[in-house]
Protein backbone atom coordinates (compact mmCIF):
# COMPACT_ATOMS: atom_id res chain seq x y z
CA UNK A 1 0.00 0.00 0.00
CA UNK A 2 0.98 3.55 -0.41
CA UNK A 3 -1.30 6.72 0.75
CA UNK A 4 -3.14 8.37 -0.97
CA UNK A 5 -1.45 11.75 -1.32
CA UNK A 6 -4.07 14.03 -3.36
CA UNK A 7 -2.97 17.55 -2.27
CA UNK A 8 1.01 17.00 -2.84
CA UNK A 9 0.44 14.72 -6.00
CA UNK A 10 -1.70 17.96 -7.29
CA UNK A 11 1.12 20.46 -6.54
CA UNK A 12 3.41 18.30 -7.60
CA UNK A 13 2.43 17.90 -10.84
CA UNK A 14 1.63 21.75 -11.01
CA UNK A 15 5.45 22.10 -10.88
CA UNK A 16 6.32 19.52 -13.56
CA UNK A 17 3.90 21.23 -15.71
CA UNK A 18 5.27 24.92 -14.91
CA UNK A 19 9.06 23.54 -15.36
CA UNK A 20 7.52 22.26 -19.15
CA UNK A 21 6.74 26.05 -19.55
CA UNK A 22 9.85 27.38 -18.61
CA UNK A 23 11.30 24.69 -21.48
CA UNK A 24 8.65 26.11 -24.04
CA UNK A 25 8.76 29.97 -23.17
CA UNK A 26 12.78 29.62 -22.87
CA UNK A 27 13.74 27.02 -25.48
CA UNK A 28 10.72 26.61 -27.49
CA UNK A 29 10.71 23.10 -27.16
CA UNK A 30 8.19 19.95 -25.75
CA UNK A 31 9.77 19.19 -22.37
CA UNK A 32 9.56 15.69 -23.24
CA UNK A 33 12.21 13.65 -20.88
CA UNK A 34 12.84 10.53 -23.26
CA UNK A 35 13.16 13.11 -26.12
CA UNK A 36 15.57 14.96 -24.28
CA UNK A 37 17.91 12.33 -23.03
CA UNK A 38 17.56 10.76 -26.57
CA UNK A 39 19.00 14.00 -28.18
CA UNK A 40 21.97 13.29 -25.86
CA UNK A 41 22.25 9.41 -27.03
CA UNK A 42 24.39 8.48 -30.36
CA UNK A 43 24.12 8.31 -33.24
CA UNK A 44 25.43 12.35 -32.59
CA UNK A 45 24.05 14.52 -35.10
CA UNK A 46 26.31 18.56 -33.43
CA UNK A 47 26.16 19.87 -30.59
CA UNK A 48 22.88 22.51 -31.00
CA UNK A 49 20.89 22.08 -27.86
CA UNK A 50 22.77 19.77 -25.89
CA UNK A 51 23.91 22.02 -22.75
CA UNK A 52 20.85 22.87 -22.33
CA UNK A 53 19.58 19.41 -22.32
CA UNK A 54 22.21 18.35 -20.23
CA UNK A 55 22.16 21.40 -17.59
CA UNK A 56 18.12 19.86 -17.23
CA UNK A 57 19.21 16.29 -17.00
CA UNK A 58 21.40 17.29 -14.22
CA UNK A 59 18.59 19.44 -12.34
CA UNK A 60 16.21 16.42 -12.23
CA UNK A 61 19.20 14.53 -10.98
CA UNK A 62 19.78 16.71 -8.02
CA UNK A 63 16.16 17.93 -7.27
CA UNK A 64 15.81 15.02 -4.63
CA UNK A 65 18.58 16.24 -2.47
CA UNK A 66 17.39 20.32 -2.73
CA UNK A 67 14.14 18.61 -1.65
CA UNK A 68 15.82 16.83 1.23
CA UNK A 69 17.46 19.80 2.16
CA UNK A 70 14.35 22.24 2.06
CA UNK A 71 11.83 19.54 3.96
CA UNK A 72 14.33 17.79 6.06
CA UNK A 73 12.41 14.64 5.16
CA UNK A 74 14.31 11.61 2.62
CA UNK A 75 12.85 11.37 -0.37
CA UNK A 76 11.31 7.69 0.37
CA UNK A 77 11.67 4.97 -2.27
CA UNK A 78 10.64 0.90 -3.31
CA UNK A 79 12.52 -0.32 -5.92
CA UNK A 80 12.65 -3.91 -7.48
CA UNK A 81 16.44 -4.89 -6.91
CA UNK A 82 15.94 -7.75 -9.05
CA UNK A 83 18.46 -7.78 -12.25
CA UNK A 84 16.50 -9.33 -15.06
CA UNK A 85 13.18 -7.96 -13.94
CA UNK A 86 14.61 -4.92 -14.19
CA UNK A 87 16.80 -4.89 -17.20
CA UNK A 88 13.73 -6.27 -19.07
CA UNK A 89 11.42 -2.87 -17.68
CA UNK A 90 14.83 -0.16 -18.57
CA UNK A 91 15.05 -2.06 -22.40
CA UNK A 92 11.25 -2.08 -22.54
CA UNK A 93 10.96 1.58 -21.35
CA UNK A 94 13.54 3.16 -24.05
CA UNK A 95 12.56 0.79 -26.70
CA UNK A 96 9.38 2.03 -26.23
CA UNK A 97 9.59 5.60 -25.52
CA UNK A 98 12.49 5.69 -28.53
CA UNK A 99 9.98 4.39 -31.28
CA UNK A 100 6.66 5.82 -29.70
CA UNK A 101 8.48 9.06 -29.63
CA UNK A 102 7.71 10.12 -26.19
CA UNK A 103 6.86 9.45 -22.58
CA UNK A 104 4.81 10.31 -19.73
CA UNK A 105 6.19 14.25 -19.86
CA UNK A 106 6.07 14.51 -23.74
CA UNK A 107 2.83 12.38 -24.48
CA UNK A 108 1.32 12.12 -21.22
CA UNK A 109 1.04 15.84 -20.03
CA UNK A 110 2.60 18.29 -23.04
CA UNK A 111 1.11 16.39 -25.87
CA UNK A 112 -2.28 15.84 -23.77
CA UNK A 113 -2.41 19.71 -23.30
CA UNK A 114 -2.37 20.44 -26.89
CA UNK A 115 -4.71 18.52 -27.72
CA UNK A 116 -2.89 15.79 -29.82
CA UNK A 117 -4.36 13.31 -31.07
CA UNK A 118 -1.52 11.24 -31.56
CA UNK A 119 -0.14 12.06 -27.82
CA UNK A 120 -3.83 10.94 -26.08
CA UNK A 121 -3.52 7.96 -28.19
CA UNK A 122 -0.04 6.90 -26.84
CA UNK A 123 -1.31 7.39 -23.48
CA UNK A 124 -3.85 5.82 -23.58
CA UNK A 125 -2.06 3.06 -24.71
CA UNK A 126 0.80 3.15 -22.18
CA UNK A 127 -1.71 3.31 -19.58
CA UNK A 128 -3.29 0.29 -20.52
CA UNK A 129 -0.57 -1.82 -21.18
CA UNK A 130 0.29 -0.23 -17.69
CA UNK A 131 -2.86 -1.89 -16.19
CA UNK A 132 -2.51 -5.15 -18.01
CA UNK A 133 1.07 -5.70 -17.05
CA UNK A 134 0.78 -4.76 -13.38
CA UNK A 135 -2.84 -7.14 -13.17
CA UNK A 136 -0.87 -9.92 -15.34
CA UNK A 137 2.51 -9.88 -12.28
CA UNK A 138 -0.01 -9.36 -9.44
CA UNK A 139 -2.63 -10.84 -9.49
CA UNK A 140 -2.37 -14.06 -12.08
CA UNK A 141 1.58 -14.81 -11.18
CA UNK A 142 1.24 -13.43 -8.08
CA UNK A 143 4.63 -12.18 -8.12
CA UNK A 144 5.90 -9.36 -6.65
CA UNK A 145 3.26 -7.63 -4.71
CA UNK B 1 26.07 29.91 -20.08
CA UNK B 2 22.57 31.55 -19.17
CA UNK B 3 20.48 28.83 -21.52
CA UNK B 4 22.38 26.52 -18.75
CA UNK B 5 21.73 28.06 -15.99
CA UNK B 6 17.91 28.28 -17.12
CA UNK B 7 18.22 24.84 -17.86
CA UNK B 8 19.40 23.91 -15.09
CA UNK B 9 16.99 25.58 -12.60
CA UNK B 10 14.04 23.92 -15.26
CA UNK B 11 15.32 20.20 -14.63
CA UNK B 12 15.10 20.78 -10.46
CA UNK B 13 11.34 22.29 -10.78
CA UNK B 14 10.49 19.12 -13.05
CA UNK B 15 12.55 16.94 -10.00
CA UNK B 16 10.92 18.52 -7.67
CA UNK B 17 7.25 17.79 -8.84
CA UNK B 18 8.36 14.43 -9.44
CA UNK B 19 9.64 14.00 -5.86
CA UNK B 20 6.58 15.19 -4.15
CA UNK B 21 4.04 14.22 -6.05
CA UNK B 22 5.14 10.36 -5.68
CA UNK B 23 6.33 9.82 -9.13
CA UNK B 24 9.47 9.12 -8.37
CA UNK B 25 8.75 6.22 -6.42
CA UNK B 26 8.00 2.88 -8.40
CA UNK B 27 5.76 1.25 -5.63
CA UNK B 28 3.02 4.35 -6.16
CA UNK B 29 3.12 4.03 -9.61
CA UNK B 30 2.52 0.68 -9.59
CA UNK B 31 0.00 1.04 -7.34
CA UNK B 32 -1.60 3.80 -9.44
CA UNK B 33 -1.83 0.91 -12.42
CA UNK B 34 -2.99 -1.73 -10.23
CA UNK B 35 -6.65 -0.57 -10.35
CA UNK B 36 -8.01 -4.08 -9.36
CA UNK B 37 -5.42 -4.16 -6.11
CA UNK B 38 -3.76 -1.73 -3.87
CA UNK B 39 -4.69 1.02 -6.15
CA UNK B 40 -3.15 4.83 -5.80
CA UNK B 41 -5.36 7.31 -7.48
CA UNK B 42 -2.66 9.66 -6.63
CA UNK B 43 -1.10 10.35 -9.48
CA UNK B 44 -4.70 11.25 -11.60
CA UNK B 45 -3.76 14.48 -9.48
CA UNK B 46 -0.21 14.51 -10.97
CA UNK B 47 -1.82 14.41 -14.29
CA UNK B 48 -4.03 16.36 -13.90
CA UNK B 49 -2.14 19.49 -12.35
CA UNK B 50 0.51 18.95 -15.20
CA UNK B 51 -1.99 18.83 -17.86
CA UNK B 52 -3.94 22.33 -16.29
CA UNK B 53 -1.12 24.32 -15.88
CA UNK B 54 0.73 23.76 -19.75
CA UNK B 55 -2.65 23.40 -21.34
CA UNK B 56 -3.45 27.38 -20.10
CA UNK B 57 0.63 28.49 -20.22
CA UNK B 58 1.25 27.11 -23.59
CA UNK B 59 -1.62 29.36 -24.84
CA UNK B 60 -0.09 32.23 -23.54
CA UNK B 61 3.44 31.07 -24.44
CA UNK B 62 2.49 30.55 -28.16
CA UNK B 63 1.32 33.77 -28.82
CA UNK B 64 4.30 35.16 -28.15
CA UNK B 65 6.98 35.61 -31.19
CA UNK B 66 9.35 33.37 -30.89
CA UNK B 67 11.03 31.57 -27.89
CA UNK B 68 13.64 33.42 -25.39
CA UNK B 69 16.62 31.66 -26.84
CA UNK B 70 15.47 30.68 -30.17
CA UNK B 71 13.94 31.83 -33.51
CA UNK B 72 11.06 29.64 -33.61
CA UNK B 73 8.51 27.34 -31.63
CA UNK B 74 9.53 23.76 -32.53
CA UNK B 75 5.65 22.07 -32.09
CA UNK B 76 5.55 18.93 -33.39
CA UNK B 77 2.84 18.59 -36.27
CA UNK B 78 2.32 14.86 -37.01
CA UNK B 79 -1.48 13.80 -36.82
CA UNK B 80 -1.40 10.11 -37.94
CA UNK B 81 -1.19 7.31 -35.99
CA UNK B 82 1.14 5.37 -37.15
CA UNK B 83 2.60 1.85 -35.90
CA UNK B 84 6.30 2.68 -34.27
CA UNK B 85 3.35 5.47 -31.98
CA UNK B 86 1.10 2.38 -30.93
CA UNK B 87 3.98 -0.31 -30.73
CA UNK B 88 6.41 2.07 -28.88
CA UNK B 89 3.50 3.30 -26.24
CA UNK B 90 2.58 -0.82 -25.80
CA UNK B 91 6.36 -1.75 -24.81
CA UNK B 92 6.72 1.39 -22.74
CA UNK B 93 3.48 0.50 -20.95
CA UNK B 94 4.71 -2.67 -20.58
CA UNK B 95 8.16 -1.74 -19.09
CA UNK B 96 6.48 0.68 -17.09
CA UNK B 97 4.22 -1.89 -15.34
CA UNK B 98 7.16 -4.06 -14.71
CA UNK B 99 9.96 -1.63 -13.23
CA UNK B 100 6.99 1.20 -12.08
CA UNK B 101 9.75 3.62 -13.63
CA UNK B 102 9.11 6.18 -16.54
CA UNK B 103 12.14 8.15 -17.71
CA UNK B 104 11.76 11.50 -15.72
CA UNK B 105 11.56 9.08 -12.38
CA UNK B 106 14.85 7.19 -13.31
CA UNK B 107 16.81 10.02 -14.00
CA UNK B 108 15.39 11.47 -10.30
CA UNK B 109 16.50 8.11 -8.82
CA UNK B 110 20.27 8.01 -10.26
CA UNK B 111 21.74 8.62 -7.26
CA UNK B 112 19.20 8.05 -4.49
CA UNK B 113 21.07 4.72 -4.08
CA UNK B 114 18.59 1.81 -5.11
CA UNK B 115 19.80 -1.37 -6.70
CA UNK B 116 17.09 -1.89 -9.22
CA UNK B 117 18.05 1.81 -10.85
CA UNK B 118 21.86 0.65 -11.36
CA UNK B 119 20.04 -2.24 -13.82
CA UNK B 120 17.58 -0.02 -14.81
CA UNK B 121 18.68 2.80 -16.35
CA UNK B 122 22.10 1.73 -18.70
CA UNK B 123 19.18 -1.03 -19.75
CA UNK B 124 16.86 1.95 -20.97
CA UNK B 125 20.18 4.04 -22.30
CA UNK B 126 20.30 1.01 -24.90
CA UNK B 127 16.61 0.80 -25.77
CA UNK B 128 16.67 4.50 -26.29
CA UNK B 129 20.29 4.17 -28.53
CA UNK B 130 18.65 1.03 -30.43
CA UNK B 131 15.64 3.22 -31.68
CA UNK B 132 17.63 6.15 -32.70
CA UNK B 133 20.14 3.65 -35.05
CA UNK B 134 17.39 2.05 -36.11
CA UNK B 135 15.03 5.37 -37.10
CA UNK B 136 18.19 7.02 -38.50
Amino acid sequence: MTDFTPVASLIGGLLIGFSALMVMFFHGRIAGISGILSRLLPPWYGMGGVLWRVAFLIGIVVSPFIYQMVTGSAVSQSVSNDKVTMILAGLCVGFGTGIGSGCTSGHGVCGISRLSLRSIVATITFMAFGIITVYIIRHIIGGSA
Amino acid sequence: MVKAIVGFLSGIVFGLGLVLSGMSNPAKVLNFLDIFGTFDPSLIFVMAGAILIVFAGYKLILKRKHPVFAQVFQIPTRKDLDKNLILGAAFFGIGWGIGGFCPGPAISSLLLGSEGIIYFFPAMLVGLTLTKIIKA
